[in-house]
């Protein structure tokens, strides 16, 4: 089975970038609560429940829109989402401590408290895209190319997958970066990019 | 009581995050849930939260919540009711 890489996007400090090319560039230095918010706007997208996310919600929710702008035939039911993670929910999970530390002050969050697994991303990207296919989030330290490889290209091979969205979706206090792929064994004559998916894919260089 | 309700608007704004909402944008009869401001589930809970945190008043049955939230009118009442 032939595999593509049909789109790219990258969320860091510095800037959104979508198939190599400059989205928003984050000159000011805003911390990700602001640039996640500039950049929303910037796409003119209309989800309020957008502002209701923790940042690492809103981190997989921005990288998404970026990857999914040119698709065709979207059916939720053929698409799969696989993707890598090292801090998990750790900063909401804080914040929900923080929240609960003072048994005087004793007011846990249920806004904050139902962002406290990573899972919830994937649930994010389902709702807003509809999907309804496999998705599942595995821990690691950095984006492990060929573990996410081998294990979306085994779902292609025993699924009927159209479209998985994989790669490395990662929030802490002091860093972040958003780095999703869209991987296809479809034809699609729209699609930005088109090169294969093998076990370096995430060695893009434009 | 005027105070009051734009209080409640202003705090339930600040801790449901309705980014692109204002005071002025919220009516007093206005439906919270479904048409509108849609709020959902969470924001039940979190409403509850904040009724105990800001003002004390604490709704011991989630089922009541469904009267009490209807509006901020609603709200505004069942504050003034129950405060201690």
């Amino acid at each position: 089975m032939k595999l593509q890489i049909q789109a790219h996007s990258i969320i860091t400090p510095a800037s959104a970038q979508a198939n190599g090319e400059l989205v928003l560039s984050n000159d000011r230095k805003h911390p990700f609560n602001l640039f996640g918010k500039e950049l929303y706007r910037y796409l003119s997208i209309q989800y309020p429940k957008f502002f209701k996310m923790d940042e690492l919600c809103q981190l997989a929710f921005l990288g998404t829109e970026l990857l999914t702008t040119h698709i065709e035939n979207w059916n939720g039911d053929k698409v799969a989402i696989v993707l890598g993670n090292r801090s998990a929910s750790l900063s909401s999970d804080k914040r929900h401590y923080q929240s609960i530390a003072d048994r005087d002050n004793y007011f846990p969050s249920p806004a904050v408290f139902v962002y406290t697994l990573p899972n919830i991303m994937l649930g994010e990207m389902c709702i807003r895209y509809k999907i309804t296919g496999e998705n599942t989030c595995f821990m690691m330290d950095r984006m492990d190319a060929v573990f996410l490889y081998t294990y979306v290209r085994q779902l292609f091979e025993e699924e009927q997958y159209h479209y998985c969205i994989t790669g490395f979706v990662n929030y802490s206090d002091d860093a972040y970066v958003g780095e999703l792929y869209l991987v296809s064994s479809q034809k699609n004559t729209n699609a930005p990019l088109s090169r294969g998916f093998d076990k370096n894919f995430n060695q893009i260089i434009f | 009581m005027e105070e009051l309700k734009e209080n409640l608007k202003t705090a339930i704004i600040e801790a449901l995050n309705l980014e692109d909402v204002n005071v002025a944008d919220i009516n007093d009869n206005e439906p919270l849930f479904g048409d509108g401001l849609g709020l959902d589930s969470i924001d039940a809970l979190e409403l509850i939260v904040l009724l105990e945190k800001n003002y004390g008043v604490k709704i011991e049955n989630p089922e009541d919540g469904r009267e009490v939230f209807q509006s901020i009118n609603t709200i505004a009442a069942y504050i003034e009711k129950n405060k201690k």
